[in-house]
């Protein structure tokens, strides 16, 4: 597949020769493409001397980072301390194995991303769910199926 | 002036956001205008107050009467503006609880007395209320002053570890550079924490006062605050602040028309929890993978870009602008011996009332259970620990409740302070599962530079996995014993160092759930799947039917006046009807 690259040049104009840009440059990067594409990644290193291990290596370490393209709506499962004493746990598990999606593969139709989160600090509503930017507190398996049939027929 | 309006205060915390608190406050606005108010009336968007009640709303007289609705929803905002508003009738049934009045009685709110009250999006909330009169203090002072003010108070770094702030600040004044910095840490990793997030949403400017402060007291001409990624809101609100900060001349070239010149940049994580140790943030914030170094050359020194960096946490900058106003000699009077001020616990977990609550140090842990906490939640199944300090802290059984928090006393019991998260567990929580749950984390979070932590952690993890499964030998423990206090001894940094801990105190306070998962295969409170065989014990059955209710794949079959029965071939392991069931029945 071929990606345009015209929006990954305009903001590596914006952060050339400043310090310390890689991480917020490549935070851009995905806002614009939902994933840090490869040829992103050749392009960075080219325009600012990098090599590509360099950002390869951040791209790794870094939990927010996505290498391949994800589904429409990303489910955040939280797995802090008060969502798994209140059963987050088992939400996850239900979550990945109803829908099908893997950690980092969405689900087959594109739909769904389904993804574990260390903490999202709002223990007081344990489990805590975040679809796309929308939080939901006290989350059981009955409540994520409403949510899923309404995500899948949002427009 | 906006003084003397009556105000309308609608919390927009995470928790009121997601029960549409943004429509709330927008209906009430609307309401004002058709019954032509608005004039009399301001409608104020707060951050959060730190408790979970949906959308909670206040109607503030000038004189300071108080009314608080909780739980509102946005078609009862005509009837509070026609009832209360118009007529003077405050809506009965909508108003706050007695939990509502207990969770607040107990608390001492400093450093969170401006959330859930001002407008954070608001500079002139923040100053009205006496923001910036510390800075301006300040500015008049010699900067070794300062220093000395913030060392009498005896205020101790929040984040974790508790050394002394006046200390830390007078080795970066002391080390002679032209460039330092002040970085203010905001990653908050700790699962079960989450004052810094409230603080950052709720009273931003705090926040960057404490900075621009401590930057006049080191001779800091920049500052850095580096904020999870997780946190969008807060990152929101903290860019508006800083906005608004240098318009009003307290950041910029001149702050305050004096000589000295501060600057904020925030820099957002991008998910990683050892970005909150502080060589590992610096590193983070310089655009490179997060990963600690050895220290000396601590970051007093040598940090950020090879200068003197003060790197202090949310909460402890948020102290700052207090401890200037009302002087050192009031902050220490106020907690123990040796750990002075209030500090703010996230409470959370099988406790009644979860949220943020700010106590002088030296309360006892009962104390705050069962005062704001308002006690267990399902009281027929009682309590059986709590965990403080997150990853790095411990498990605490009943019998050391009369524990009083302070950074020594928690120490000796083998957890932490930590940042102050406080999660309550009941007899439905698996203190082996518990352990394994932190060592999955701090396996998943560990950045693999030193061997112990990257090696020794993974092998834990791996036999802590196998007696959850019921497959636990009589000389696992010696081995997690072993590994246990190798890897506290050789860790490259504190994530290594303390990772240790949760094991180490379930170990110490629960050893009879590891022996009955080892030898017996019981895991007493049903939560480890290999060893829960989902059967109801009809002695313990009390036929109400809960389960049935809470079912999500229709597997227990149940009718009245019988025994409820789980259809194995239809259950999914969710375990929804161990967690309701009131007499914990199902095994």
């Amino acid at each position: 597949m071929k990606v345009n690259l015209a929006a990954a040049k305009k903001l590596i104009k914006k952060y050339r020769n400043k310090k310390g840009v890689l991480i917020p440059l490549l935070q851009e990067i995905q806002a614009a493409y939902g994933y840090v594409p490869g040829s992103a990644i050749d392009l960075v290193s080219k325009e600012l001397s990098i090599y590509p291990v360099d950002i390869y290596g951040i791209l790794t370490f870094y939990a927010q980072f996505y290498l391949t393209p994800q589904g429409r709506h990303i489910i955040k499962v939280c797995q802090g301390t008060a969502c798994h004493v209140m059963g987050g746990k088992e939400l996850l598990d239900y979550m990945t194995d109803t829908l099908g999606a893997r950690e980092g593969k969405p689900t087959k139709d594109g739909m769904f991303s389904v993804e574990r989160v260390a903490c999202l600090g709002c223990c007081g509503m344990a489990p805590a769910v975040v679809i796309d930017h929308d939080f939901y507190g006290r989350c059981t398996i009955r409540t994520m199926k409403e949510l899923v049939k309404k995500y899948r027929t949002k427009k | 002036m906006c003084m003397e309006k009556t105000k309308i205060l609608v919390c927009l915390g995470t928790s009121g956001l997601s029960a549409g608190a943004a429509d709330v406050a927008d209906i009430f606005e609307k309401e004002l205008k058709r019954h032509k108010l608005a004039g009399k009336y301001r409608v104020v968007r707060t951050g959060d107050r730190g408790l979970f009640r949906d959308v909670l709303v206040d109607i503030v007289a000038p004189g300071g009467d108080r009314t608080t609705y909780e739980y509102v929803k946005g078609g009862d905002t005509p009837k509070i503006v026609e009832q209360h508003l118009l007529r003077g009738e405050p809506v009965k049934e909508l108003m706050a609880g007695e939990d509502y009045k207990q969770f607040f009685a107990g608390q001492m709110r400093i450093v969170l007395a401006n959330c859930g009250e001002i407008d954070p999006e608001n500079i002139y909330d923040y100053t009205t209320g006496g923001g910036y009169k510390a800075l301006t203090q300040v500015l008049a002072m010699p900067p070794e002053k300062v220093i000395e003010e913030v060392k009498n108070s005896g205020l101790r770094g929040r984040g974790g570890a508790g050394f002394l702030a006046g200390l830390k600040w007078e080795f970066c004044r002391a080390a002679k550079n032209d460039v330092k910095y002040v970085v203010c840490n905001g990653d908050e990793g700790d699962p079960g924490a989450f004052m810094d997030r409230s603080i950052l949403e709720g009273d931003p400017q705090a926040v960057i006062e404490g900075m621009i402060i401590a930057g006049y007291a080191i001779g800091a001409g920049e500052g850095y605050v580096y904020c999870r990624a997780e946190y969008p809101l807060a990152i929101k609100r903290l860019e508006k602040a800083i906005e608004q900060a240098r318009k009003n001349g307290y950041l910029g070239k001149h702050v305050l028309n004096s000589g000295f010149a501060f600057n904020i940049t925030i820099k957002q994580g991008a998910g990683a929890f050892v970005c909150g140790e502080e060589t590992a943030l610096i590193a983070s914030i310089e655009g490179r993978r997060g990963m600690p170094s050895p220290r000396p050359p601590f970051p007093a020194r040598q940090g950020l870009w090879g200068k003197p960096t003060l790197i202090n946490n949310v909460e402890t900058f948020a102290n700052i602008s207090h401890i200037i106003t009302k002087g050192a000699r009031w902050f220490a009077s106020i907690g123990s011996e040796n750990s002075k001020g209030t500090k703010v616990f996230a409470l959370a977990g099988k406790v009644k009332n979860t949220g943020l609550v700010e106590v002088p140090m030296g309360t006892t842990l009962r104390q705050l259970i069962y005062g704001p906490g308002g006690g267990m939640l399902h009281k027929n199944i009682g309590f059986k620990g709590v965990q403080i300090g997150g990853p790095s802290g411990g498990c605490l059984p009943e019998s050391l409740l009369d524990t009083p928090i302070d950074y020594e006393s928690i120490t000796q019991t083998g957890a932490i302070m930590g940042s102050g998260g406080m999660v309550v567990m009941d007899k439905l929580t698996c203190m082996v599962d518990m352990a394994r749950f932190f060592l999955d984390f701090t396996v998943s979070e560990s950045c693999g530079k030193c061997t112990p932590c990257r090696v020794g952690l993974k092998r834990m993890l791996e036999v802590l996995e196998e007696i959850c499964g019921g497959k636990g030998l009589s000389g696992h423990l010696a081995f997690l014993r072993e590994m246990a206090d190798a890897i506290k001894d050789t860790a490259l940094c504190g994530l290594g160092n303390t990772a240790p801990n949760s094991i180490l105190t379930t170990l110490k306070y629960f050893p009879e759930e590891y022996s009955e998962h080892i030898e017996d295969k019981i895991c007493r409170s049903s939560v480890c799947p290999a060893l829960v065989k989902f059967e109801v014990a009809q002695n313990k059955c009390i036929k109400c039917g809960r389960c049935v209710n809470v079912c999500p794949a229709g597997a227990v079959e149940w009718k009245k006046k019988e025994f409820a029965k789980i259809n194995k071939d239809k259950c999914i392991k969710c375990r929804a009807c161990i967690n309701i069931c009131p007499v914990m029945a199902i095994k």
